[in-house]
């Protein structure tokens, strides 16, 4: 789950507890750097460090250079050294640069973080980042906050199959039939935060999400029928030779 | 090509015709739509769609909260001079009015920093008058380094300058710059800068380009209601903004929406712009523009604010004082008149007559009063978290 556009921090909290999430992310930008414990940037502090794993991530970030910058000093001021590197040039699609990802992956991961880069659906991008030792690749299913679903399905599937490291779809999951999809399509897991943070009833949503999230997993685990143009009897007539 | 040049060829008089003439139901058909056009816009600013406000209104709600979330931003602005070059007619700090003046040294621009800090800001608006003695390029580098220090972020409202000397204001720490046109009508424009390198309308027009070539990530622009008709300027806005949005990708731009407020020197708006046309400009911006960036001032009264805060702003000042060292009095020992670029000391008389309280004269006086934690008390009632924080210095190059 990510932790922006909530209404109060006490929201967000609601929600993180009802959606199940195993792993929260939080913008670094929001978050206080510099061990003073500053009361106007307090973000951290709702978040339960003994249920979930924080995913610092360093949204903000235009080039390699500030992504590595942000989770270094992350990291120094005490959270884990995992990143969730986002590096997104354009504020308007926040669509991630995939030259500077790479960049800065090779960077962090040679200093032992463990990387999550958020890429768009970019199969070769996601072996390219595979290779250099990343530990996941989130590839997103259509632009952040658009509630689109998986327009990058088609792609989406390319990296799933060839992929070494589990595959988390990150951004466009607006609604929980979104996250069943891509779990069906055997991503490990989805990263969400616009379509529960704005909803009026978050806990609520977060928990739909939370059992889409189970249904899609478990339909990819036991495999899905396969699609067929025609009608299939469930009573076939030629039934009688098997007796 | 810049945006003078595009700007020169808008098709303003058939826009504005538009903005004036639309029926409710071309409203309608451009509210419907997910891409808008210029012609939208003007079909959305224009007074048949005042008949759909209240729909405008829940769009423009819902896209503001899907792009931003249920959070407003706070800034402060922080006046770092109110000495001046230029004669504008509106201005209370022009030249020739002969009001109390101070520039801030770094270190009394840092005190007004903390003074920031402690009430909760993380983000400030350095704003000086254009005076290339009192406020030269290394002046002002230094007041950013002085105040970046310990402010996470920081961007500057002053004169128009050439990149060369942005670069060291971006170096020195600043990650946004903002620049109101002021009026997009050059007849207005040429009447209302009777003096000064302010009249050079194309130079201004320009400045957001050159501070993004010099590497500012934030781009503010406006123009200051009050001066030409409110449809015509808000019709350039958007065109600039588009323009902005295309040339300069990686910056966010934001827009402010200030009307012209009382100041030292009696001018009178020029035209008018009504609290409901505000809200209908608030909305059509939006509706034009999901990613930008929407700024209301403390220029406004509280009423409107409070009503305006879930319709589409993402970004208010709170607190503010607009004259130097309005936070903590730094600098109310220097005040002076300035002639003729030289500095005049106060008579005695007026010293014994403006008294121990004196302080630099403001630039304009402010309508929403209220400090930096009741206004975050507002924005917590009505469902929204003010967020304080949300730039870190390790973010500037």
């Amino acid at each position: 789950m990510g932790t922006g556009k909530f209404s109060s921090p006490e929201a967000m909290r609601g929600a993180l507890e009802a959606s199940g999430t195993e792993m929260v992310t939080v913008a670094l930008r929001r978050a206080d750097l510099s061990g003073k414990k500053d009361p106007f940037a307090n973000i951290l502090d709702f978040i339960d460090r003994t249920k979930y794993l924080l995913l610092p991530n360093t949204s903000g970030a235009m080039n390699a250079e500030e992504a590595v910058r942000l989770a270094r000093l992350a990291a120094a001021a005490g959270l884990p050294k995992w990143v969730k590197l986002e590096i997104h040039p354009d504020p308007r699609y926040l669509l991630p640069d995939p030259v500077e990802t790479l960049k800065a992956a090779e960077v962090l991961v040679s200093e032992g973080f463990t990387v999550l880069p958020y890429i768009n659906a970019d199969p070769v991008l996601a072996k390219r980042l595979q290779d250099v030792g990343v530990a996941t690749v989130m590839p997103l299913g259509s632009p952040i906050g658009s509630n689109r679903g998986l327009e990058t399905r088609a792609q989406i599937r390319i990296i799933v199959e060839q992929a070494t490291v589990p595959v988390v779809v990150d951004a466009g999951i607006g609604a929980p039939s979104h996250a069943a999809e891509a779990m069906e399509l055997g991503a490990s897991a989805v990263l969400v935060n616009t379509a529960v943070a704005v909803s009026h009833d978050p806990n609520r949503i977060a928990q739909a999400f939370k059992l889409a999230v189970e249904a899609g997993r478990t339909a990819f685990e036991t495999g899905l029928a396969h699609e067929r143009e025609t009608a299939s009897a469930t009573s076939p007539l030629t039934g009688f030779l098997d007796v | 090509m810049s945006f003078v040049a595009e700007f020169n060829a808008l098709p303003l008089g058939t826009l504005l015709e538009r903005a004036c003439a639309a029926s409710p139901a071309a409203a309608e058909g451009s509210l419907g739509r997910s891409h808008l056009a210029l012609a939208d816009f003007a079909n959305l600013i224009a007074p048949g769609a005042t008949a759909l406000l209240e729909s405008m209104s829940q769009r423009s709600r819902a896209l503001t909260q899907q792009r931003f979330g249920k959070v407003i931003r706070l800034f402060a602005p922080l006046y770092l001079s109110n000495e001046c070059i230029n004669n504008c007619r509106y201005c209370g700090f022009s030249r020739d009015n002969p009001i109390l003046r101070v520039t801030l040294t770094p270190s009394e621009v840092r005190r007004e920093t903390e003074a920031l800090l402690q009430e909760g800001f993380r983000n400030i608006l350095l704003v000086a008058g254009e005076h290339p003695k009192f406020v030269s390029a290394s002046y002002l580098a230094e007041c950013v380094r002085a105040a970046h220090e310990v402010m996470p972020s920081c961007s500057l409202e002053v004169g128009p300058m050439p990149v060369d000397e942005y670069r060291p204001l971006v170096e020195a720490g600043a990650d946004g710059l903002v620049v109101y046109q002021e009026t997009y009508d050059r007849r207005v424009y040429d009447d209302m800068h009777t003096s000064g390198p302010k009249k050079n309308f194309d130079w201004r027009l320009e400045t957001p380009e050159r501070a993004y070539a010099a590497g500012f990530r934030r781009l503010g622009i406006g123009a200051l209601y009050g001066l030409a008709d409110w449809r015509s300027e808000a019709i350039c806005v958007a065109a600039q903004a588009q323009y902005l949005l295309r040339v300069c990708w990686k910056a966010q731009v934001t827009i402010s929406l200030p009307r012209l407020r009382p100041c030292a020197g009696e001018f009178q708006p020029l035209t008018h712009m009504t609290d409901r046309d505000m809200v209908q400009l608030v909305c059509a911006f939006r509706l034009m523009f999901p990613d930008i960036g929407l700024v209301l001032s403390t220029r406004e009264p509280a009423r409107l604010r409070d009503g305006l805060m879930p319709l589409g702003i993402t970004l208010m000042s709170a607190g503010s004082h607009t004259e130097p060292g309005g936070y903590t009095g730094a600098g109310n020992e220097n005040l002076h008149h300035t002639r003729k670029g030289r500095i005049v000391e106060l008579e005695p008389d007026e010293l014994a007559k403006a008294g121990p309280a004196a302080r630099a004269t403001e630039q304009f006086n402010i309508a929403d009063s209220r400090s930096a934690s009741e206004v975050a008390g507002q924005i917590r009632r009505i469902g929204y978290e003010p967020v304080w924080k949300d730039w870190d210095q390790a973010l500037a190059s």
